[in-house]
């Protein structure tokens, strides 16, 4: 499913790599961060939105990466070079990223910064769209965010054009023990 | 027609931007839909599409209370509609109450409806679309030409030079600038507007959740940064369950851009946090505006089955020659045509209806399964109703309406029309008809009609027979198809009998909106084709076949006529098409061609109703491969050659640009034959062909099932 997941999601031009534990992917995570240049200098921030991993050591960890912050604010979040967000669940048919986004920094993050890094339980692979509506209800959940690859559009001569208004990259990184939302 | 109309018409087709744009993306979006639904069984698909979108509404006005109901048990306000104005009202009150200054919008067609732009900012309200189609349009003072790509008649060169004025400040026509420019001019509005407005793709009643699908994440910072969301929703979006949402985003992105699921999708239920910690203002627009009419009348109510996906635009054949501004209204295309009878008035879409060939391509790629050219058709019905049709097609059908009268007029043109034939051909015609040999030669009327010539063929006695139902194209002007389908099939042990008592299909006035001509001649059809010694009524014309096999029961169920509905049935229980009936009999071992033969290469025409109606595109091409010829495929195989029965008579200008497209496909294929299998098709290209003086031979397949079995017979 996975490899099927992959294949979908970077034709539509995301970016996607897989890690079996949290410490891996965090080790990739703040080594691209760096490299990307993230920075505390103002405007190369990486915004964190507030997930389970985010504890203990990892968080200390990433507390040291020079540019990395927590505090979401929309603020923070126009500013900010980088998004961080962990999501629920991926669906393989279309390379689909989706996320219970009813707490706004999850949406402040992954929709104003020029670049979206989504960390997702490879647990929370499901085939497709029938599979993942029977699984939620959207009165627990207010807003449902489905994500395929950066933002997008055409509108100009039919020319396809990456990054609008939404993100220009997409980066998703698969974590085999993050946890999955039941 | 309305000569502002014909005008506009004109204006679209001699914009080359326009239909050089949208004559690649319709010729790209055949290719990329077919490989996005790769794997994806589309009728079954469609089936749970029509099937769900037909229970919603059936009860709508249930829907839209369950709906805000459960909407607003979550926090939301939901406000139920009748009309435009109350809309724009509610809409106006709430902006007014919170001292809304700005708004940023994602693209919403409900909100082109009923016109909210010039109401918000007549009340001093600064409204910028977000959606990079709908900004343009929005800079240029335009409306949309598309449902989905709003900006698609326009070039790159022409937005920047809207861009520079917005930005004031001189770019270049580099379409990534131009798109970031967008972005960052538009990004600090997102920030500070007091109110986001957006519409919604589908509005789910058993939880009050609204759906929106975008590329361009537009309407994820419509919704989550301004303070107030007002979604404005026409009743149609809604679906009873929260499962219904499955198959209509797997279809809706699929069919508008070929896409397998859009970039973003935003499943809203009740009021989300804003960024200071308070809840979200939310408020739900549910539109009427006659849909409700709409959905309880028998006819009409399948078009809200529409997802609004504009696939029925996109491989529309006059639509990629003039743009949706020809339709003068906010909805375009097919489905728009229909909507706009209805959200506007019945007359808006008098002039627009025309446009319509009935060539039947939407139909096979609408994911709602509605057949809009049928209910075109039901637009046409009414409008010759309610006005009457116009003065010289009154004319016509008068005479149509009278066999004789009819019959003896066409003989008497074999004798008129020659001063301006040429060999077959009428080449030029005077004054007033010159523009019916625009691009195109008219086929001479035969000096003999097929009627009179029959009475000379001497057929072997045959226990099985067949009626042989000509069509006017075959008895007038193409008597030679008709004998060669005599010698065919008495070849395969089939006597043919020709009643001279069968007159017009029907079909011309049908497609005109005049039932009741066509209604007459069904009846005089029947009553001339009804024999019990035949065992197939056969014809070589899939518009007559079309008529006999379906269209007189519709004509008759139309018009409330139940008394000819047993015969109409028992008529086309016998009706069947040339390639359909001759390749059973070659099944069957009745009729068998020389092997080994090589006839040289041919190309296959599909004309549109022998595929769309009749769905039998491939029996033509397995006769012609077994009878020895190589068939090529041409690029747009089944794309109508504009012929379209008077079709080419009303719009000449729409017609003679899709008959060269047609022409240039064939030559491209480099084989020496093109094949088709509809009288009214060899007409339009062997005129097309002639008037271009091109060596490409134009035949009806059985004139080369002939030539074949000739051979046969020789041997």
């Amino acid at each position: 499913m996975f490899e099927r997941f992959k294949s979908k999601a970077e034709e539509a031009r995301a970016e996607i790599f897989r890690f079996p534990d949290t410490p891996a992917a965090v080790e990739f995570l703040t080594a691209w961060l760096r490299q990307e240049g993230a920075s505390a200098t103002p405007g190369s921030a990486a915004l964190f939105a507030e997930a389970p991993y985010l504890t203990g050591p990892v968080r200390e960890c990433l507390t040291r990466i020079p540019g990395v912050r927590f505090d979401v604010s929309r603020e923070q979040a126009a500013q900010a070079a980088f998004g961080v967000s962990q999501m629920d669940w991926a669906l393989a048919d279309t390379g689909t990223l989706v996320q219970d986004a009813t707490a706004v920094a999850q949406r402040l993050v992954s929709t104003l910064p020029p670049v979206h890094i989504a960390l997702v339980p490879t647990a929370g692979l499901l085939p497709d769209l029938p599979a993942l509506l029977s699984r939620v209800d959207p009165r627990q959940s207010g807003y449902l965010a489905f994500i395929t690859g950066p933002s997008r559009t055409a509108d100009i001569e039919r020319v396809l054009t990456i990054g609008v208004h939404g993100p220009k990259r997409l980066i998703a990184l698969f974590v085999d023990d993050l946890k999955a939302r039941a | 027609m309305d000569t502002s109309f014909k005008t506009s018409i004109q204006d679209a087709l001699h914009n080359a931007n326009l239909t050089g744009a949208l004559g690649k993306f319709s010729e790209a979006y055949k290719v990329n839909r077919a490989r996005a639904y790769e794997g994806i069984d589309f009728e079954a698909l469609r089936g749970t599409i029509a099937e769900r979108k037909s229970a919603a509404a059936t009860h709508l006005r249930e829907l839209a209370g369950r709906f805000a109901q459960n909407a607003e048990a979550r926090g939301a306000k939901v406000f139920l509609a009748t009309s435009p104005e109350q809309a724009r009202a509610y809409i106006l009150d709430v902006a007014r109450r919170s001292g809304v200054k700005t708004v940023v919008k994602s693209k919403s067609m409900a909100s082109e409806e009923i016109h909210l732009n010039a109401a918000l900012e007549a009340d001093g309200v600064t409204v910028s679309e977000t959606d990079l189609g709908e900004w343009i349009i929005q800079l240029a003072g335009q409306r949309p030409s598309h449902m989905v790509m709003p900006a698609i008649h326009m070039t790159k060169e022409e937005v920047s030079d809207l861009f520079s004025k917005a930005v004031e400040e001189r770019l270049s026509a580099d379409i990534p600038r131009l798109v970031s420019v967008a972005r960052d001019t538009l990004r600090p509005r997102f920030l500070e507007a007091d109110m986001g407005i957006s519409g919604a793709n589908i509005a789910v009643a058993e939880t009050g959740s609204i759906v929106l699908v975008t590329n361009e994440g537009n309407a994820r910072l419509v919704t989550t940064l301004p303070k107030i969301h007002v979604a404005l929703v026409g009743i149609e979006k809604l679906v009873e369950e929260f499962k219904d949402v499955a198959p209509i985003l797997q279809a809706l992105p699929k069919s508008a851009t070929a896409q397998a699921l859009t970039s973003y999708v935003s499943v809203i239920t009740g009021p989300v946090p804003n960024t200071d910690g308070t809840q979200k203002e939310l408020h739900i627009v549910l539109m009427d505006n006659r849909r409700s009419e709409m959905a309880a009348d028998p006819q009409f109510k399948q078009a809200l089955q529409c997802i609004r996906c504009a696939s029925c635009l996109n491989v529309c054949p006059i639509f990629r020659l003039v743009g949706g501004h020809v339709f003068g209204k906010v909805y375009t295309g097919g489905i728009g045509t229909i909507l706009t009878a209805w959200f506007d008035a019945l007359k808006a879409s008098e002039d627009i209806q025309g446009l319509c060939i009935q060539c039947g391509a939407c139909k096979e790629v609408c994911p709602g399964k509605i057949d809009i050219p049928e209910l075109i058709m039901e637009l046409r019905r009414r409008l010759v109703k309610e006005e009457g049709l116009p003065f010289m097609q009154k004319a016509i059908f008068a005479v149509v309406n009278r066999r004789r009268l009819f019959h003896s007029m066409l003989r008497a043109a074999s004798v008129a029309d020659k001063p301006f034939a040429s060999g077959r051909f009428i080449r030029h015609l005077p004054m007033f008809l010159a523009g019916l040999t625009d691009g195109r030669s008219l086929p001479a009327i035969a000096t003999v009609p097929f009627r009179d010539r029959f009475k000379r063929i001497v057929q072997p006695q045959l226990k099985e027979k067949a009626a042989f139902f000509a069509g006017c194209l075959i008895d007038f002007a193409y008597p030679e198809m008709g004998e060669a389908l005599v010698r065919i099939l008495n070849k395969a042990g089939i006597e043919v009998v020709f009643p001279d008592a069968q007159t017009c299909c029907g079909a011309p006035a049908r497609y005109s909106g005049a039932y009741e001509v066509a209604a007459q001649n069904a009846i005089d059809n029947i009553k001339a084709l009804s024999l019990d010694e035949v065992t197939y009524v056969i014809s070589a014309c899939p518009t007559c076949t079309a008529a006999l096999a379906k269209e007189f029961q519709a004509t008759f169920e139309s018009l409330g006529m139940t008394e000819w509905i047993a015969q109409a049935r028992a008529l086309a229980a016998k009706t069947v098409d040339f390639a359909t009936l001759v390749a059973k009999l070659v099944d069957e071992g009745r009729l068998s061609f020389e092997a080994g033969q090589a006839l040289g290469s041919v190309t296959y025409h599909d004309s549109c109703h022998l595929k769309r109606t009749l769905h039998a595109e491939q029996a033509p091409r397995s006769l012609l491969r077994r009878a020895g010829y190589e068939v090529r495929e041409m690029f747009e195989c089944d794309t109508c050659c504009g012929m379209g029965g008077s079709y080419s008579l009303k719009l000449p200008e729409i017609a003679a640009p899709m008959l060269q497209r047609k022409l240039q496909n064939i030559t491209r294929t480099g084989a020496a034959t093109v094949a088709m299998d509809c009288p009214g098709c060899v007409m339009q290209i062997r005129g097309g062909f002639d008037q271009a003086d091109a060596p490409v031979r134009v035949r009806h397949t059985l004139e080369l099932l002939d030539d074949a079995l000739g051979s046969n017979s020789r041997s």
